[in-house]
C-alpha cells in the first residue's frame, strides 16, 4: 500500500506547475492550458473568418463587380462559413468547457486529459489543410459551407478532396472533445454535486456534447459519400444511378440542424451564469432551464428539413417539419422568460459581462422571431435563399454564440489570469459592438424581404443603401474585435491591470469562485464537498 | 490495489508526446489521401511534388507508431498500479460513447439506403413527380435496382442464403465464444480464456476471408461493383465499412490474445479486454442489421 501511495505522491510532485517551453503546450495534459489553446485558436480563426466576411462586405458595398471575381467571392462565402462554424464558434465553446467544467464540478482536470490534447492539436492541422486550399490550382471550395451536391460532387474544384478530409479531421476532434466533456461530467463530479446541482453551463455543455456525438459521425458519412461520388463511381447523390441530390441535403441537415444548437446551447449556459450574478438573485426556474435545454436538443433531431422547404417535399413532410420547428419556440420561450424573470426586481449592475448577456437575450430573441417566420413553410417559399435568412442566422450567431463567448471571457477572465480587465474599455467595446452588429445585420432583414439573393456578388440597384449600411457596420464590427484583442492583451500581459480577488464578482456563486485568482494549475487536487 | 478508489486523491496523468504525434499522423493521412486521389485523376493539380501515397503511408506509419507508444504507455501505467478506479470508469464511459458515435456513422449509410429504397425509387419510377416522364420513362421501381435509371449499368443481386448467411452464423457464434472467454477471464481460468479468445479471433478472420471471397465473386462474376448504381453503392459502402470495423475489431482481439498470453489482466482489472469485447459485439449487431436490410429484405 505504501508503495502505491508513494507512486501517487511522486506523480503529483511532477505536476504542480506547468512545464517550461514549447513542449508545455505541445504535450500538455492540463485542462487550463488546453482551454487557452482552444480559445486563442478560436480567436485567430475568428479574425481570419472575419477577414473573409469583410471581403464579401467590401464587394457588396456598392452594386456591380469591382474588387473580386465571382469565383473568389464564392470561395469567400464558403470559407467564411466553414471557418466561423468549425474554427471559431465550436473551438471557443470547447475552450470554455475545458477551462470551466472541471472548476465548476470540483474536479482536478478533464477525465481524459491526453485525448483532450489530441483533440485540440487536430484542429490547427485540419484548418491548415482547409485554408491551404486557397493557394491550390482551381482555388478553395466554392460551393457554400453547406456543400450541396452536385455543386460539391460534380462541379467542386480539385481542392474539394482536401476539404473532405479536413472535415473528417474536424469531426474526429469534435467527437473526442465531446466524449471528454460527457465523461468528465458523468464521472468527475465532486461528492454531493448531483446532476440537478450542476451549474447550467455544465448542463448545456453536457447536452451539446451529446448532440455532437450524435451528428458529427453523420457529417462524416455525408462527406464520405461525397468522396465516393466524386472519385469512386458511386451515385448516392445522382439520380441517373438511382440516388438523389436532395438526399445530400437530408443527410447534411440531419447533422446541420443539431449543429446550430451546438453553437448556441453553451451560450444559454453562459447567460444563465452571468445574469443571476449581476441581478444578485438566484436563477429563476433552474429545473425548467434544464428540461427546456433537453427539449430543444431532442426537437433538433426532427426539424432538419425546414432548411429544405423549397426542394419539393411532399406536403405531409412540409407540415411535419413546420410544426416541429415552431414547437422549438416553446422551450426557447421558457428560457427567455426565465432570464427576464431572474432580472425582475433584482438589484442589477451593468458590468461588461452583464451588458453582453442582456444584449444576448434581446438580440438572440430577435433572431428567434425571424426563425419562426422562416419556419412557416408558405412564407419560407418567399424568404428562402434571401438576405432575410442571412439576417436570421447572423442574429442568432453573432449576438448569440459570439456575444455569449465574449460575455464569458469578461466574466471568467479575472479568475483565469488573476487580473481585472478595464471596465471602461470593455464598455466601449460593448457599445461599439452592439451598434456595429445591428448596423451590419438589421438592414439585411429589409434587403432580404425585398428579394435580395444571398451568395451573389452583385445586386440590383434598389438594394444599394441597405448594403452600404451593412458594409459600414461590418467594418466597424471587425475593428471592434481588434479592440477586444487589445483589452485582452492589456489585461493578461500588460502588467498594470489590478489584481482580482478570489470572489471577483459580488453576486457570483459556484465552485470556481472558491478557488484563488488566478486558479491553481490543477483546479482541485482533493474533491470539495458540495452541500 | 489499483482498483481501490482513494477518495482524497485525484489521478492526473503526466504529459505525453503521443497526442501531438497522433495529430501529425492524422495530418499526413488526410493530406496524403487527398493528394493520392488528386494525382489519380490524371490532372496534376495539387502542386504537391511527391507521390501522395508516400505521404499516406508515412501517416499510417506515424499512427501505428503512436498507437504502439501510447497503448504501451497505458499498459505500463495500468500494470504498475497508477490508474485508479475513477479513471477506469472514465475509460468505460469513453468507450461506450465512442461506440455510440460509430452507431451514428453507420446510421448515415443506413439512412441513405432507406431513403433511396423508400423515397427515391418510387419518385424515379413515376409516383407523384413527373421526372419519370421527362428523364427515364422506362425505369421501373424495384429493389434491388438491377438496371440504373439511365439504363447504362446492369448488375445482379447478392442473395442472402449463401455466404452471407454463413457469415451471419460465424459472427453470432464469435460473439458467444468471446463471452465465454470473458467469463473465463472473470473466473480466473486462464487456459480456457486463451482457447476461446483464439477461437473468436479465428472466427473473425474466417468472416473476413469469406467476405473477401464474396467481394471477388461480386466483381468477377456478378458485375456487382461500387459503380453499379445505388444498389452496388449502398451494398459496398455498408458492407465495406462494416468489414473495416471487423478488421479493426480482429486486430484488437489479436492484441488482447497476445496480452492474455503474456499474463496481463486480472479478474477485475481488464478494461482493455472489455472495450475490445464491446466493440466486437457492436460490429456483430451492425452485421445483423446489414444482413436484414442489405441482403435479405
Amino acid at each position: 500500500m505504501s508503495a502505491v501511495i508513494h507512486e501517487h505522491d511522486h506523480h503529483h510532485d511532477d505536476h504542480h506547475g506547468p512545464a517550461k517551453g514549447l513542449t508545455r503546450w505541445l504535450y500538455t495534459t492540463n485542462h487550463k492550458d488546453i482551454g487557452s489553446l482552444y480559445l486563442w485558436f478560436a480567436f485567430t480563426m475568428f479574425l481570419i473568418g472575419g477577414l473573409f466576411a469583410l471581403v464579401i462586405r467590401a464587394e457588396l458595398f456598392i452594386p456591380g463587380l469591382q474588387l473580386v471575381k465571382p469565383e473568389f467571392f464564392n470561395q469567400m462565402t464558403t470559407l467564411h462559413g466553414l471557418v466561423m462554424v468549425f474554427g471559431a464558434v465550436m473551438p471557443a465553446f470547447t475552450g470554455l468547457a475545458n477551462w470551466l467544467i472541471p472548476m465548476m464540478i470540483g474536479a482536478p482536470d478533464m477525465a481524459l486529459p491526453r485525448m483532450n490534447n489530441w483533440s485540440f492539436w487536430i484542429l490547427p492541422v485540419a484548418f491548415g489543410m482547409l485554408l491551404s486550399s486557397l493557394f491550390m490550382d482551381g482555388g478553395a471550395p466554392n460551393f457554400g459551407w453547406t456543400f450541396y451536391a452536385p455543386l460539391s460532387t460534380k462541379f467542386g474544384p480539385p481542392s474539394t478532396d482536401y476539404f473532405i478530409f479536413g472535415v473528417h479531421l474536424m469531426g474526429i476532434s469534435s467527437i473526442m472533445g465531446a466524449i471528454n466533456v460527457i465523461v468528465t461530467v458523468m464521472n468527475m463530479r465532486a461528492p454531493g454535486m448531483t446532476y440537478m446541482k450542476m451549474p447550467l453551463f455544465v448542463w448545456t455543455w453536457l447536452i451539446t456534447a451529446f448532440l455532437l456525438i450524435m451528428v458529427m459521425p453523420v457529417l462524416a458519412g455525408a462527406v464520405t459519400m461525397m468522396l465516393t461520388d466524386r472519385h469512386f463511381g458511386t451515385s448516392f447523390f445522382d439520380a441517373a444511378g438511382g440516388g438523389d441530390p436532395v438526399m445530400f441535403q437530408h443527410v447534411f441537415w440531419f447533422f446541420g440542424h443539431p449543429e446550430v444548437y451546438i453553437m448556441i446551447l453553451p451560450s444559454f449556459g453562459i447567460a444563465s451564469a452571468i445574469i443571476p450574478t449581476f441581478a444578485r438573485k438566484p436563477l429563476f426556474g433552474y429545473a425548467s432551464m434544464v428540461y427546456a435545454t433537453a427539449s430543444i436538443a431532442g426537437l433538433s433531431f426532427i426539424v432538419w428539413a425546414h432548411h429544405m422547404f423549397t426542394t419539393g417535399m411532399p406536403l405531409a413532410g412540409e407540415l411535419f417539419f413546420m410544426i416541429c420547428t415552431m414547437l422549438i419556440a416553446v422551450p426557447t420561450g421558457v428560457k427567455v422568460f426565465n432570464w427576464v424573470a431572474t432580472m425582475w426586481q433584482g438589484s442589477m449592475t451593468f458590468e461588461a459581462p452583464m451588458l453582453f448577456a442582456i444584449a444576448f437575450v434581446i438580440l438572440f430573441t430577435i433572431g428567434g422571431f425571424s426563425g419562426i417566420m422562416l419556419a412557416l413553410a408558405p412564407a419560407d417559399f418567399q424568404y428562402h435563399d434571401t438576405y432575410f435568412v442571412v439576417a436570421h442566422f447572423h442574429y442568432v450567431l453573432f449576438p448569440g454564440a459570439i456575444f455569449g463567448t465574449i460575455a464569458a471571457v469578461y466574466y471568467w477572465l479575472p479568475k483565469w489570469c488573476g487580473r481585472m480587465y478595464s471596465e471602461k474599455l470593455a464598455k466601449i467595446h460593448f457599445w461599439w459592438s452592439i451598434i456595429a452588429v445591428n448596423l451590419t445585420f438589421f438592414p439585411m432583414h429589409f434587403s432580404g424581404l425585398a428579394g435580395m439573393q444571398r451568395r451573389v456578388p452583385d445586386y440590383a440597384i434598389q438594394f444599394a443603401d441597405f448594403n452600404m449600411l451593412s458594409s459600414i457596420g461590418a467594418f466597424g464590427l471587425g475593428i471592434g474585435q481588434l479592440f477586444f484583442f487589445y483589452i485582452l492583451w492589456k489585461t493578461i500581459w500588460g502588467g498594470k491591470a489590478p489584481k482580482a480577488t478570489a470572489q471577483v464578482w459580488e453576486g457570483a456563486e459556484g465552485l470556481e469562485w472558491t478557488l484563488p485568482s488566478p486558479a491553481p494549475y490543477h483546479s482541485f487536487t482533493e474533491p470539495p464537498v458540495v452541500k | 490495489m489499483a482498483e481501490q478508489h482513494n477518495p482524497n486523491h485525484y489521478y492526473v496523468p503526466a504529459q505525453s508526446k503521443w497526442p501531438a504525434v497522433g495529430a501529425l499522423g492524422l495530418l499526413l493521412i488526410a493530406f496524403g489521401a487527398a493528394t493520392t486521389i488528386q494525382q489519380s485523376t490524371g490532372h496534376v493539380q495539387s502542386g504537391v511534388p511527391i507521390p501522395g501515397w508516400l505521404i499516406l503511408m508515412a501517416g499510417i506509419g506515424t499512427i501505428i507508431f503512436m498507437m504502439i507508444g501510447w497503448f504501451g504507455n497505458q499498459i505500463d501505467e495500468s500494470i504498475t498500479g497508477k490508474h485508479n478506479a475513477q479513471l477506469n470508469h472514465s475509460y468505460r464511459y469513453g468507450m461506450l460513447w465512442f461506440i455510440l458515435s460509430e452507431v451514428m456513422f453507420f446510421a448515415a449509410f443506413f439512412g441513405a439506403l432507406f431513403y433511396a429504397r423508400n423515397l427515391v425509387m418510387p419518385w424515379l419510377s413515376g409516383d407523384d413527380v413527373s421526372t419519370h416522364d421527362w428523364l427515364w420513362p422506362a425505369f421501373e421501381n424495384s429493389w434491388p435496382v438491377l438496371t440504373t435509371p439511365d439504363g447504362k449499368t446492369s448488375t445482379t443481386q447478392m442473395l442472402p442464403w449463401g455466404l452471407p448467411f454463413i457469415n451471419t452464423v460465424i459472427l453470432v457464434t464469435s460473439s458467444i465464444t468471446l463471452t465465454i472467454a470473458h467469463h473465463a477471464l472473470q473466473a480466473g481460468k486462464r487456459s480456457t480464456l486463451n482457447l476461446w479468445l483464439f477461437i473468436t479471433v479465428a472466427l473473425g478472420a474466417t468472416f473476413l476471408f469469406l467476405q473477401a471471397h464474396e467481394y471477388h465473386e461480386a466483381y468477377a462474376e456478378m458485375n456487382l461493383t461500387l459503380h453499379s448504381g445505388i444498389y452496388g453503392n449502398t451494398f459496398f459502402m455498408l458492407t465495406g465499412f462494416h468489414g473495416m470495423h471487423v478488421t479493426i475489431g480482429t486486430i484488437m482481439l489479436i492484441v488482447m490474445l497476445g496480452r492474455c498470453l503474456k499474463g496481463h489482466f486480472t479478474n477485475e482489472n481488464h478494461f482493455a479486454f472489455e472495450a475490445a469485447a464491446w466493440y466486437w459485439h457492436f460490429v456483430d449487431v451492425v452485421w445483423l442489421f446489414l444482413f436484414c436490410f442489405v441482403y435479405w429484405f
